[in-house]
């Protein structure tokens, strides 16, 4: 009785969830205008989008930034990760709470924040500003990533191959890195999701010289959500759910 | 036998971390080939001596001079000594064979040589099969033979073990204490062991320094430490030892003295010079002990207490009686063929006898 009711309830919690999802899902290969009913199945939704010119200019624009951002902040958060685990120095464990505390920090508050300084110092907002935002946003996450996995590891490590030898370069390249590798992987696609898919700060921080992908989907849907929005939002939703799938394979591997 | 050769001198070093001076003015000698072990509770110092001369730690003021050369400035990847720690420290990465390759690899080795000679110090440990394998793969006790043949792969002047069998159970640790000596007797490297654990101290080394709030306590043969502890600490730290108050009634010369037991007067041999009217400590390792039924006893100089306690342990017979001062003594006993099933029965009265000179006289310290 009781696991009946307990199946049950977790059943109804992922329908709440997931219902709206499968909807647009479906919706995006249906044959209907306005997807009230099952008109068909087709792939027309998809091909249109192909066609539009300024929704594939969003998404190289989106791309773009996803790539670079996820690389710099990997490199940067990883660089990080490794001083936190590497070395003791004073204000360590307030600097490691406060990596913890800006991943929590409100998008909104981040969003205004950024803008405030960007134009504090004069930065035109555009392909450069949201750069650096989608940066910021990303670190925290990756620190994250790298730092608990080299946690995981007997820094005496370290003191032997210092023992056995190896230059601080060497026992960068030949032991940390080697054994961050699947974190540093993890962090990079994480980041690459969270740039491809972030609204609010980018909102925030755009210009009008340089459109992404989310932000002019909430300007066609401001419209009326047509099919290609469910379409779009579909290929997002598979690229974002491979790639958090890849990574936490990667963290899993080899425990 | 050639005259020891000093292979490593520390000349007064000292480091305080904060307001604790966890090593004063420390000096010691180490002979080439010797096998030599720090032994001293946890805080004493002796890891930090250890990881001074691997110059993975500095020391604030002194010299380290290996082979006569002062490497106490030289980093830690220059030094020519290496180390096996406690935890392992295996690259969980690396499979054996790249663990104990790394140091060669590191000191750009010929590539033709670092495959026989990581062969050699495998099969040197008994692990010429687990090469491929991973460390996580491996067993506690073949992870630290790993550790082993990592270090002196790269034949260091110096081998330094920091407690390296203490993360083994008692069984394997007792094994692995007979293969390191045999080990160090056939590379003749100089093994440096740190150790809180007596028992192993005694078994394994050549000499052994005594250490206690960063300050050398005694330094001598495993025998010379056990049978003439310096002082009450070394005394006590090294085994069980039962100490007695006494005071010197008279000088007989030649280091024999007459003492007041326990409300008797005894011969005691000492090393220590003293006065008449000192106070000392009576010293009696408890195998010294024999213990005798009271009818057996032919003379009145004998101490009489009752039995307080008796517990089988297998090999001996461990007592311990309350003489009429109330002060204790710990009996360890032997069975043998003449007796074997002797035993005692609670608040029986026996007598407790001990081959004269066998006790330790030590001037008087309080408690530690």
């Amino acid at each position: 009785m009781i696991r009946t009711f307990r199946f049950g309830f977790l059943a109804l919690i992922l329908f709440f969830i997931y219902l709206p999802i499968g909807v647009l899902v479906v919706n995006s290969f249906n044959d209907s205008r306005y997807g009230t009913s099952w008109q068909g199945f087709t792939l027309k939704w998809y091909e249109r989008l192909l066609a539009n010119e300024s929704l594939m200019t969003a998404a190289t624009h989106s791309l773009t930034i996803a790539v670079v951002a996820a690389t710099v902040a990997t490199i940067i958060g990883t660089l990080g990760a490794v001083a936190l685990y590497r070395y003791q120095f004073r204000g360590k464990a307030a600097l490691s709470s406060m990596v913890f505390i800006s991943m929590l920090t409100p998008d909104i508050v981040m969003a205004i924040s950024l803008l405030i300084i960007f134009i504090a110092i004069g930065i035109e907002l555009g392909f450069i500003s949201l750069l650096l935002a989608h940066i910021t946003f990303c670190l925290p996450f990756v620190i994250i990533a790298v730092y608990s996995r080299l946690r995981g590891f007997d820094v005496k490590m370290l003191e032997a191959a210092r023992d056995l030898g190896a230059s601080e370069s060497r026992i960068f390249w030949k032991i940390i890195l080697p054994l961050a590798v699947p974190a540093v992987a993890s962090g990079w696609l994480l980041s690459f999701t969270l740039s491809l898919d972030d609204v609010i700060v980018s909102a925030f921080v755009t210009g009008p010289g340089y459109e992404i992908l989310p932000l002019k989907v909430y300007s066609m849907v401001r419209v009326g959500v047509s099919p290609e929005v469910n379409a779009i939002s579909t290929l997002l939703l598979v690229v974002s759910l491979v790639l958090v799938i890849i990574s936490q394979l990667l963290l899993r591997e080899e425990r | 036998m050639n005259e020891p050769r000093p292979l490593l001198i520390l000349k007064q070093l000292s480091k305080t971390y904060g307001d604790n001076r966890v090593l004063d003015s420390f000096d010691l000698t180490i002979f080439d080939g010797e096998f030599f072990t720090l032994l001293g509770p946890s805080g004493c110092g002796k890891t930090t001596v250890l990881r001074m001369i691997a110059g993975l730690e500095d020391a604030d003021v002194g010299e380290i001079l290996l082979a006569g050369q002062d490497i106490a400035r030289m980093p830690a990847e220059k030094r020519p000594v290496n180390t096996v720690f406690q935890s392992y420290a295996l690259f969980p990465h690396m499979t054996v064979f790249d663990n104990v390759a790394f140091g060669l690899k590191m000191s750009k080795v010929p590539k033709e040589e670092i495959k026989p000679r990581v062969m050699e110090a495998l099969e040197m440990v008994r692990l010429g099969d687990f090469a491929q394998r991973k460390p996580n793969q491996l067993s506690g006790g073949q992870q630290q033979r790993v550790a082993i043949a990592r270090a002196v792969v790269n034949r260091p002047k110096l081998l330094l073990l920091d407690e390296s069998l203490s993360a083994l159970d008692y069984k394997l640790r007792q094994q692995m204490q007979v293969e390191l000596k045999r080990l160090q007797r056939k590379l003749g490297i100089t093994f440096v062991y740190v150790t809180h654990d007596q028992e192993e101290a005694l078994s394994m080394s050549d000499r052994v320094v005594v250490m206690y709030k960063g300050k050398v306590q005694q330094l001598g043969t495993p025998r010379e430490i056990y049978e003439q502890p310096a002082n009450l600490f070394v005394a006590k730290f090294i085994g069980e030892i039962n100490q007695l108050d006494g005071e010197i009634v008279a000088i007989d010369g030649n280091h024999e003295y007459e003492v007041k037991v326990e409300g008797m007067q005894w011969t005691l041999h000492a090393e220590h010079n003293f006065k008449v009217g000192d106070r000392v400590n009576v010293l009696l390792r408890p195998e010294d002990l024999r213990v005798e039924y009271l009818e057996d006893v032919q003379t009145s100089q004998t101490l009489v207490g009752k039995i307080v306690e008796r517990n089988y342990k297998g090999k001996t017979l461990d007592s311990i009686i309350r003489l009429p001062s109330g002060a204790e003594l710990i009996t360890s006993e032997f069975f043998d063929e003449d007796d074997p099933s002797f035993d005692y029965s609670l608040n029986q009265s026996v007598a407790v006898k001990w081959v004269p000179g066998w006790e330790v006289v030590l001037p008087y310290e309080a408690a530690h």
